[in-house]
């Protein structure tokens, strides 16, 4: 279905993605990005993105600061909506389905979208609690069953180890990354089929940072990944396609490999050997 | 060099002034405090919790005015609390940006600054005209309106506080505007809030003027909440003004008690409002 989807709407000729990539990969496309432009009140800050989100692989949006990759990242669950005065124009076809029709219920379509922010945003209640509420929110579980997934979600953000006895404890009380990770347990808890990274590790130390990577790279086993992040050699690392943005504009997307060694726009060479940005 | 000089001087100036304004400030509110407990401490003992208000020339105590001040405030808290936690809400969550949350924004700081006496001749005519005689219920009423903004203010600044990246992390994973408002923010701006409700009925407890036109005055334990009931402040204005000396003895306990349970109310809102979760 997803990978038919792409086919019949490939991206227009003029825009700098290859027409190819979409429909050769392995990995079918979950997530169709079509034309999407965006405004905060008069001021237009994204236009014309189109560009391809493949399941269970990671897709990089790299670009200097303001470039529009976070406003990108904030369309596609539409948390942009919950201030006035924002406005996202196109398409995005999550497996088919148009989630910036305004008949739709945002909340459903949330639920299977996770996101994980910049700084961590664990909720003043337990570490237990934290991850509850997310499932809570759309299932009915026993409470060994509720125990289970959270024990599950914890152990692939591989955190549980370090909390497992302090389950009851604020989730206040952890440090950074740990707070980080059990952002990540509360977002894959809900078992949500895309997960939305906004520079998840730029607030942390490198630590912290390696092992939100080595997270990343596991989970893109099962999710398909979409991340911001202003650091390269991450991007390099951990995604598998990269977008570069520059003033609003989706510059050049690619495999990444291709992006670091063979940027076919000067811009992209540019940024990527650090000349701007 | 010259400058320099001048710049400390001037710097010496300034200290000395606001010291001194500080001392100014300070001075008489610890003289009231004094005064207070110097004359009010004779006041209080079991009988001032036990008997009731007494005729000039015999003994007596506080107990049906305590008890009425108590029943009043508890009903005012029970009315204004919901009602100004519910509207605070609204103008953090709902009307933030709106026009007409700026509109109710405004009129809420009018009420906030209005004289109480004001909303007693409100009260007065709207419900002791109307029902023919002055009652509890009424100096409840009045105490609410006092109440109300108070907790509609604080609710809506502690709500703005909480970071909106808590409300976006909670929205991301599906959750409906209500239950992000009830389960989350809430959660992280209870301290702040429970601060404010404190601070209301701490301003409530005190005042005089809107029980005067409302409640009035009883000189009898009196339970029933459509009948005037007694009260501390109109106690102790009536006992205070008085010639009698045992009246005027009573009115200074009335008036230590008072203030003891507002500084104990404060105490407790700044215990409060230093465990709020956003100074960790």
């Amino acid at each position: 279905m997803s990978l038919s989807l792409a086919k019949s709407f490939p991206p227009t000729p003029e825009l700098p993605v290859r027409a190819d990539v979409a429909t050769v990969s392995p990995f079918p496309v979950k997530a169709l990005i079509r034309d999407v432009g965006f405004y905060y009140g008069k001021y237009q800050a994204l236009k014309n993105i189109s560009l391809p989100l493949h399941d269970r692989r990671v897709t990089a949006f790299i670009g200097p600061s303001g470039c529009g990759k976070s406003t990108l990242l904030r369309i596609l669950n539409r948390i942009y909506e919950l201030y006035p005065g924002q406005v996202a124009t196109g398409e995005v076809l999550v497996d088919g389905e148009n989630i910036l029709s305004p008949g739709l219920d945002i909340n459903l379509v949330r639920a299977k979208i996770g996101m994980v922010f910049q700084k961590p945003t664990p909720f003043p209640m337990s570490i237990h609690d934290n991850i509850a509420f997310g499932i809570r929110l759309y299932q009915r579980l026993s409470k060994s069953d509720l125990d289970d997934r959270i024990e599950s979600a914890l152990r692939r953000a591989a955190l549980w180890e370090e909390v497992k006895d302090k389950l009851r404890q604020s989730g206040l009380g952890l440090s950074g990354g740990q707070q980080q990770r059990l952002c990540i347990a509360r977002a894959i808890a809900v078992q949500p089929e895309i997960l939305l990274l906004d520079e998840p590790a730029s607030a942390l130390d490198p630590i912290s940072t390696q092992r939100i990577e080595e997270l990343i790279a596991e989970l893109k086993s099962d999710y398909c990944i979409a991340i911001v992040t202003h650091n390269m050699q991450q991007a390099a690392r951990s995604s598998d396609y990269t977008a570069f943005m520059y003033l609003g504009e989706l510059i050049e997307f690619d495999e990444t490999e291709r992006i670091f060694t063979h940027p076919r726009e000067k811009r992209t060479e540019d940024y990527i050997t650090g000349r701007f940005g | 060099m010259q400058v320099y000089t001048r710049r400390r001087a001037v710097n010496y100036l300034v200290v000395v002034l606001s010291l001194g304004a500080t001392g100014f400030g300070l001075l008489f509110l610890a003289l009231v405090l004094w005064t207070l407990l110097v004359n009010g401490i004779g006041a209080i003992g079991p009988s001032i919790f036990l008997e009731m208000t007494p005729p000039p020339g015999s003994t007596g105590g506080l107990a049906n005015a305590i008890f009425g001040s108590v029943a009043m405030t508890a009903i005012a808290t029970l009315v204004g609390t919901p009602t100004g936690i519910l509207a605070g809400t609204f103008l953090a969550e709902y009307a933030r940006d709106s026009r007409f949350g700026e509109v109710v924004r405004f009129i809420n700081d009018i009420l906030l600054s209005a004289p109480s006496i004001i909303i007693g001749l409100f009260v007065y005519e709207l419900m002791v005209v109307q029902m023919g005689h002055f009652s509890a219920w009424a100096g409840s009423m009045a105490l609410a309106i006092i109440m109300i903004p108070v907790v509609v203010r604080t609710t809506e600044d502690m709500l703005r506080l909480v970071p909106n990246a808590l409300r976006e992390a909670a929205v991301a994973l599906g959750a409906p505007k209500w239950k992000v408002i009830v389960t989350v923010t809430y959660r992280a701006a209870v301290q702040g809030m429970l601060t404010g409700v404190l601070l209301a009925v701490a301003r409530i407890s005190g005042e005089t003027a809107p029980l005067l036109f409302t409640a009035l005055n009883n000189q009898f334990w009196s339970n029933d909440l459509n009948a005037p009931m007694a009260n501390l402040p109109v106690v102790i204005f009536q006992f205070a003004m008085s010639p009698y000396a045992d009246w005027q003895v009573l009115a200074w306990g009335g008036a230590l008690l008072i203030t003891a349970t507002i500084l104990f109310l404060n105490i407790g809102a700044r215990f409060l409002a230093s465990r709020s979760s956003f100074n960790r």
